[in-house]
């Protein structure tokens, strides 16, 4: 029986009209990177911040490590750790005084406060920059530092809200590295995201919510067999034989093909029976048939299910920022 | 030689060690929770690093206050005292007030500031005296006041103000002022959680500050103004404190005057703490 990080029940947040979290129900065990997925606007953030006590919930109950957020909210402080979409950074100050700052803030005296911000920066690759100011790191620095700052107390629970929105690829990936390192030494990660790539390389369950709800929850494998094994998109060099390419395809991949807005391409989304390898073949089975048929092809992919395939096989509307004007 | 490189290649590229990364994770003793005064004195510590690393915001604490006495000095002392040296007499301790007093602005400013960036989010993650961060703040300005005050008297002392009070009547006033404006300060801090944008931290304050301090016994005594504006100038707290200051530093210290500048700084501290607190907790 593992024991369990976060536990929420019908846990609610109202902004105005807006209904941002609307009964949410989650359990994460500890021990793991559970991924929160959802496109903007669907509560994530709001949701983080609940639990990091830096809302107050309007309803619901929400429990970390057994505490309540809001009755025990200094207890679950000294438990958990926020890295939010933006940098919780004083721009102003170097690197190391910021860590400092915040190892001073827990209680440790100067020295030893010294000493494990420099034990950080150089876990993080960031001793050059050590003396730098905040504000001319890089993107990728800035949430180094970030995390960093966050796991100065050790704690039990790391959010990590949209991590690598906004970085490079090589700093997204040091992110990845940084998490995987974190949750291989025990510490629960519970990570926000839209992009279910991210969320399919680190997290061990994955919730998927929409609306403030949970509308789905699972392991990565079974969050995407439930969508299908991927999508085939064909870009035609010629915009007559579309419909022609479009009959061939879904005879012989067994689907029907998705509109798509450009004349040119035809998209099919693959449904899922059994493995990746399964949806490959069929899909190379159903290339060379185009090419007896005469039909040219430009370019060709499949790929994996995006987050708006998600979104559209698990609620049938697809993964729309929310209407700000209600 | 090949063309330059930026300096970001001079750097090599950082590649995340699972061990580094977790012996820095290992759950080791945690010290104890830091008390209410020492959380406050680190946020101080911060704000004396900002003004190191970003001098320039002196500027309306050093320059400002120079400014000000020197114009108001040269541009009334004639016209309403008969000379420089006589008006200066006056108007020193209530322009040094007007100054520090315009200064408590920047609180709410920074505040403001710091909110937009999302550092406060970090703060009040942690577990500590929540009121702190903000206390902190305020004893940087603090600081800042005794800074403008210091600039001021030595301005006037060049100019010839020869206070009655000496040097203990001197520093007296300006401990009065500093204890005052630092209760005042609590104001914009509330105004700085609750408002939108800097700029409209600033509008508001400005809107405030302006017809406080100059419809007040600074630079002219009220009984040459008419009645209406004498009965607003006699309930403004701004005249209060500058009678107080002007009593102090003269060396004949009013009693009734600094009862009254004692109770409104506790007044101000009782009412807008708490405000302040219930703003923050809520942001």
């Amino acid at each position: 029986m593992t024991e369990t990080a976060i536990e929420t029940n019908g846990l609610v947040k109202v902004f105005g009209d807006n209904r941002a979290v609307d009964g949410l129900d989650l359990t994460v065990p500890a021990g793991a990177v559970f991924g929160v997925l959802g496109p903007n606007g669907a509560g994530k953030t709001t949701a983080v911040r609940m639990l990091a006590t830096l809302l107050r919930p309007d309803g619901g109950t929400a429990r970390v490590f057994g505490r309540d957020v809001v009755a025990e909210a200094d207890a679950v402080r000294s438990l958990v750790g926020l890295t939010g979409q933006y940098a919780s950074l004083d721009e102003d100050m170097t690197g190391r005084e910021n860590l400092v700052l915040i190892g001073r803030l827990l209680g440790f005296r100067k020295p030893a406060a010294r000493a494990r911000a420099d034990e950080l920066l150089e876990a993080f690759g960031l001793t050059a920059a050590a003396e730098r100011q905040v504000k001319n790191y890089s993107g990728g620095m800035r949430r180094r530092l970030d995390i960093s700052a966050t796991l100065l107390n050790t704690p039990r629970l790391l959010f990590l809200d949209e991590p690598t929105t906004g970085l490079d690829p090589r700093s997204r990936n040091q992110v990845w590295d940084i998490v995987r390192a974190v949750v291989s030494y025990g510490t629960t990660v519970l990570l926000t995201t839209q992009y279910l790539d991210e969320a399919d390389q680190l997290a061990s369950r994955i919730g998927v919510i929409d609306h403030g709800k949970l509308i789905a929850e699972g392991t990565p494998g079974e969050l995407k067999s439930s969508v299908g094994a991927g999508t085939v998109h064909v870009r035609l060099r010629d915009p007559a034989q579309r419909a022609d390419a479009e009959k061939l395809l879904s005879a012989a991949l067994g689907a029907t093909a998705t509109p798509d807005p450009d004349p040119r391409r035809v998209v099919i989304r693959v449904p899922g029976h059994g493995t990746e390898h399964g949806a490959a073949e069929d899909a190379a089975r159903a290339l060379s048939e185009l090419a007896v048929a005469g039909i040219v092809i430009d370019d060709f992919s499949l790929g994996q299910p995006s987050l708006d395939e998600v979104f559209l096989a698990l609620t049938d509307h697809p993964a729309t920022e929310k209407e700000t004007a209600a | 030689m090949t063309a330059t490189t930026a300096t970001e290649t001079a750097e090599p590229v950082y590649v995340p060690a699972a061990e580094t990364i977790g012996a820095v994770l290992d759950p080791r003793e945690r010290p104890a929770r830091p008390s209410a005064l020492s959380a406050s004195l680190t946020f101080g510590w911060r704000a004396v690093l900002k003004i190191k690393h970003v001098p320039e915001q002196l500027f309306d604490v050093t320059a400002f206050p120079i400014m000000m006495t020197l114009m108001f000095t040269y541009l009334f002392g004639g016209a309403l005292a008969g000379s420089t040296g006589e008006y200066l007499q006056f108007l020193l301790p209530g322009i040094m007030v007007q100054s520090v007093v315009m200064t408590t602005m920047y609180s709410g400013l920074a505040v403001n500031i710091d909110i937009a960036k999302g550092v406060f989010d970090r703060f009040k993650s942690l577990p500590i005296w929540r009121p702190a961060a903000l206390v902190g703040n305020l004893l940087g300005d603090v600081l800042r006041y005794v800074l403008a005050s210091l600039v001021i008297t030595a301005v006037g002392l060049i100019l010839g103000f020869r206070p009655g009070g000496g040097v203990m009547g001197v520093a007296a006033g300006i401990g009065l002022l500093v204890v005052f404006s630092f209760a005042f300060s609590w104001i914009w801090t509330m105004c700085g959680l609750y408002l939108r944008s800097e700029k409209s931290v600033m509008g508001v304050s400005m809107l405030v500050l302006f017809p406080l301090t100059f419809l007040s016994n600074i630079f002219v005594d009220p009984s040459t103004m008419p009645g209406w504006l004498q009965a607003f100038v006699e309930v403004n707290p701004i005249t209060r404190l500058v009678a107080a200051v002007r009593s102090l530093m003269s060396g004949n210290p009013d009693m009734g005057e600094l009862t009254w500048v004692f109770v409104a700084t506790a007044a101000l501290l009782a009412i807008f703490g708490p405000l302040t607190m219930r703003a923050y907790n809520r942001k």
